[in-house]
């Protein structure tokens, strides 16, 4: 049994203009030791869902789920007070701001041993000697002096490393990255996700890698799961998937990269937007900005199997050709 | 910081200046004579009045009296009272401490309410109970002193007898002035039943002096948190499974008391204000009481020095949150 499982999640936000999707029965698992990416635009439902598993989410929020296991637990039938006693210990999660992730009031010695006191009962001089020994694990320089600083006193890379360090502070069976590298520069990027795979590797631990960038993802990940507007729409390892993506969404946020262009002049981009509360389609979502929609994505697409990469569409591409498609494939074959 | 002192101490020279020139040509717009005031109904001869004119420097030019006044205060001079013919300085600093006292009270009961009623008003955003404080609230903010300080009076003292109408202390009490505050005096004096007596004097006093602040902590609180609990080192304090308690009253209300901090600094205006008002109903023996009487009187040098002292009083109030908020803050410590 993987160590997360989630079964047909969905998250509902009221607002004052009605409920509110956000994440649509996304079925999503992790094992130990392995490297699960998620993909997807913003407001797409990637953050939502990982938040949900946290219990993070405001209380206008509904979630529902089939079933979500950690580590043999039902985290849905966990009382909050359960919950906070697995989340920050064996679940722990790094955001995507870490300048204004880490509270400006506090050192960051202070903000470390927060978490080993909390969950690992550990003493003052413990805590200290831990909390030096996660610096130097994240590769912080002079750690016995960056504990008695504030966050304002470091640089954006350097608060991302903290955050890493306080994430990992219990040996955390489960390690959530959403957009870990998003706010920082190119160069700093890099090495975060070189210490987040090392960690990763050396510690065992699963690692879930929320993020919009697809660059990130084939250096990093081994899984893929592509999500569009709250739904999971293909679910690939990463070598397939860069292969031959069986989405049209996955195949159009591939041929979007730089690296991949056919040819010089524009980049190739998908028209439109992420559909929000009010514009929802009534069958597939990415229908109204699919080159290959017909009138039959109107209604519900069709769940592909795991040789399609559990694709959601009516028309699965193999080799970059729409399968079954009435106009595309005749158009293609001739 | 040392340039940052001496430039506040710096700028308060000309607020002082200011507020000298104001209090000087204020108290002398008022119509009304207060040699004439002072002789009562049955007046004086013409003789006796220029004497006394002469005397006081009445009759020279108004620039000639400022300046006279202005080189007086530089030699520390405050004047003295025409009324009781005591310097005015004396005068103050005995009655000083019942107005400190009084608004130390207030204070400590605006913040001890305000704070809390703030910080649930928050959390429990938009419930029954933030809309019942905040009602509350603005009703406190917009009564009248004087009317809510005789409601309570009516209703405490008359009808219920619960407390007792004016004064400091009952009057079968005496015992030297050791602090100048009733509630220490009390129970240094070691009479039995003093301090119950001090206390129950404070009381209604005290709620009436602290309705404003208190109303405007609380408001002020309330939007802190608001802003603070949506802040994303709130959401890692969360994350690391810590109880709400702590995430609340440590990681969010740590920062949401930075800009309360100054409120409370600027309330301490008001209070000084809202104690004139409150002295006057109370009979409360402090420097509102007296300045309110002083005017009565136009006893010039009184309510010329007292309007000065306590402009210095807030200055330096207001310098010492300045200071306290860089002390807060660690984003400005260094």
């Amino acid at each position: 049994m993987a160590l997360l499982e989630i079964e047909n999640l969905t998250v509902t936000f009221k607002t004052s203009s009605g409920p509110f999707k956000a994440v649509d029965s996304v079925s999503l698992s992790c094992d130990k030791g392995e490297i699960l990416s998620v993909v997807g635009e913003s407001g797409s439902g990637k953050s939502v869902a990982m938040l949900a598993l946290m219990g993070l989410l405001p209380w206008t929020a509904t979630v529902t789920a089939d079933a979500m296991r950690f580590d043999g637990r039902d985290m849905l039938t966990l009382s909050a007070r359960e919950r906070r006693r697995i989340i920050g210990k064996d679940i722990s999660m790094i955001f995507q701001e870490p300048m204004s992730s880490l509270n400006p009031c506090f050192t960051v010695g202070f903000q470390i041993g927060e978490s080993l006191r909390l969950h690992l009962g550990m003493g003052r001089a413990e805590r200290r000697a831990r909390s030096i020994e996660l610096l130097k694990l994240v590769g912080i320089p002079a750690p016995e002096d960056r504990l008695s600083q504030f966050p304002h006193q470091l640089s954006g890379g350097m608060s991302q490393r903290v955050m890493i360090a306080m994430a990992l502070a219990c040996n955390p069976k489960l390690l959530i990255a959403d957009e870990p590298t998003t706010a920082l520069d190119v160069t700093i990027q890099a090495q975060i996700l070189d210490l987040l795979v090392r960690l990763q590797r050396d510690h065992g631990m699963g690692l879930i890698l929320i993020t919009h960038d697809m660059g990130v993802v084939a250096e990093t990940a081994e899984r893929v799961q592509v999500q569009y507007a709250g739904q999971k729409v293909e679910e690939q390892d990463v070598k397939g998937l860069f292969a031959d993506p069986h989405h049209p969404y996955t195949a159009a946020l591939l041929s979007a990269l730089p690296e991949r262009a056919l040819r010089r002049g524009r980049l190739p981009s998908i028209p439109g937007v992420v559909p929000g509360q009010g514009d929802r389609p009534p069958g597939c979502l990415f229908a109204p900005r699919c080159q290959y929609a017909t009138a039959a994505c109107q209604t519900a697409p069709k769940r592909q199997d795991r040789a399609l990469g559990l694709a959601l569409c009516n028309y699965p591409l193999v080799d970059g050709v729409p399968q079954g498609h009435p106009g595309k494939a005749a158009e293609v074959n001739a | 910081m040392i340039r940052f002192l001496l430039y506040r101490l710096a700028l308060l020279v000309p607020t002082f200046i200011g507020v000298s020139i104001v209090a000087f040509a204020f108290i002398r717009m008022l119509p009304g004579d207060p040699i004439l005031l002072l002789a009562g109904e049955r007046g004086m001869t013409e003789e006796r009045y220029q004497q006394l004119q002469h005397l006081y420097g009445f009759d020279q030019s108004i620039f000639v009296q400022y300046f006279n006044y202005v080189a007086d205060l530089l030699s520390g001079d405050f004047g003295t009272s025409i009324v009781t013919k005591r310097p005015v300085l004396e005068e103050f600093f005995t009655l000083f401490p019942a107005t400190l006292e009084l608004s130390l009270c207030a204070i400590i009961v605006a913040t001890a309410i305000g704070i809390p009623a703030g910080v649930f008003a928050a959390v429990k955003r938009g419930s029954w109970l933030d809309q019942s404080i905040m009602g509350v609230a603005l009703v406190g903010y917009s009564m009248p002193i004087f009317w809510w300080g005789l409601l309570l009076i009516i209703f405490f003292s008359g009808m219920l007898q619960w407390t007792p109408v004016s004064g400091r202390i009952s009057l079968i009490y005496f015992f030297p002035q050791v602090t100048g505050f009733m509630l220490i005096d009390s129970l240094l004096s070691g009479q039995k039943g003093a301090f119950t007596s001090a206390a129950s004097h404070l009381i209604l006093p005290t709620i009436v002096l602290a309705t404003i602040p208190l109303a405007v902590i609380a408001r002020q609180t309330r939007s802190a948190m608001l802003e603070v609990l949506g802040e994303d080192y709130v959401r890692t304090a969360r994350s690391k499974g810590l109880p709400p308690m702590r995430v609340i009253g440590l990681h969010a209300l740590r920062n949401a008391l930075i800009p309360v901090v100054t409120t409370i600094g600027l309330q301490v205006g008001v209070l000084l204000a809202g104690a004139i008002l409150t002295e006057t109903i109370f009979s409360w023996p402090g420097i509102g009481k007296w300045m309110v009487d002083s005017v009565g009187k136009r006893d010039y040098s009184v309510v010329q020095g007292g309007l000065l002292l306590i402009a210095a009083i807030i200055m330096i109030v207001n310098l010492l949150v300045d200071v306290l908020y860089g002390l807060i803050n660690p984003r400005i410590r260094r």
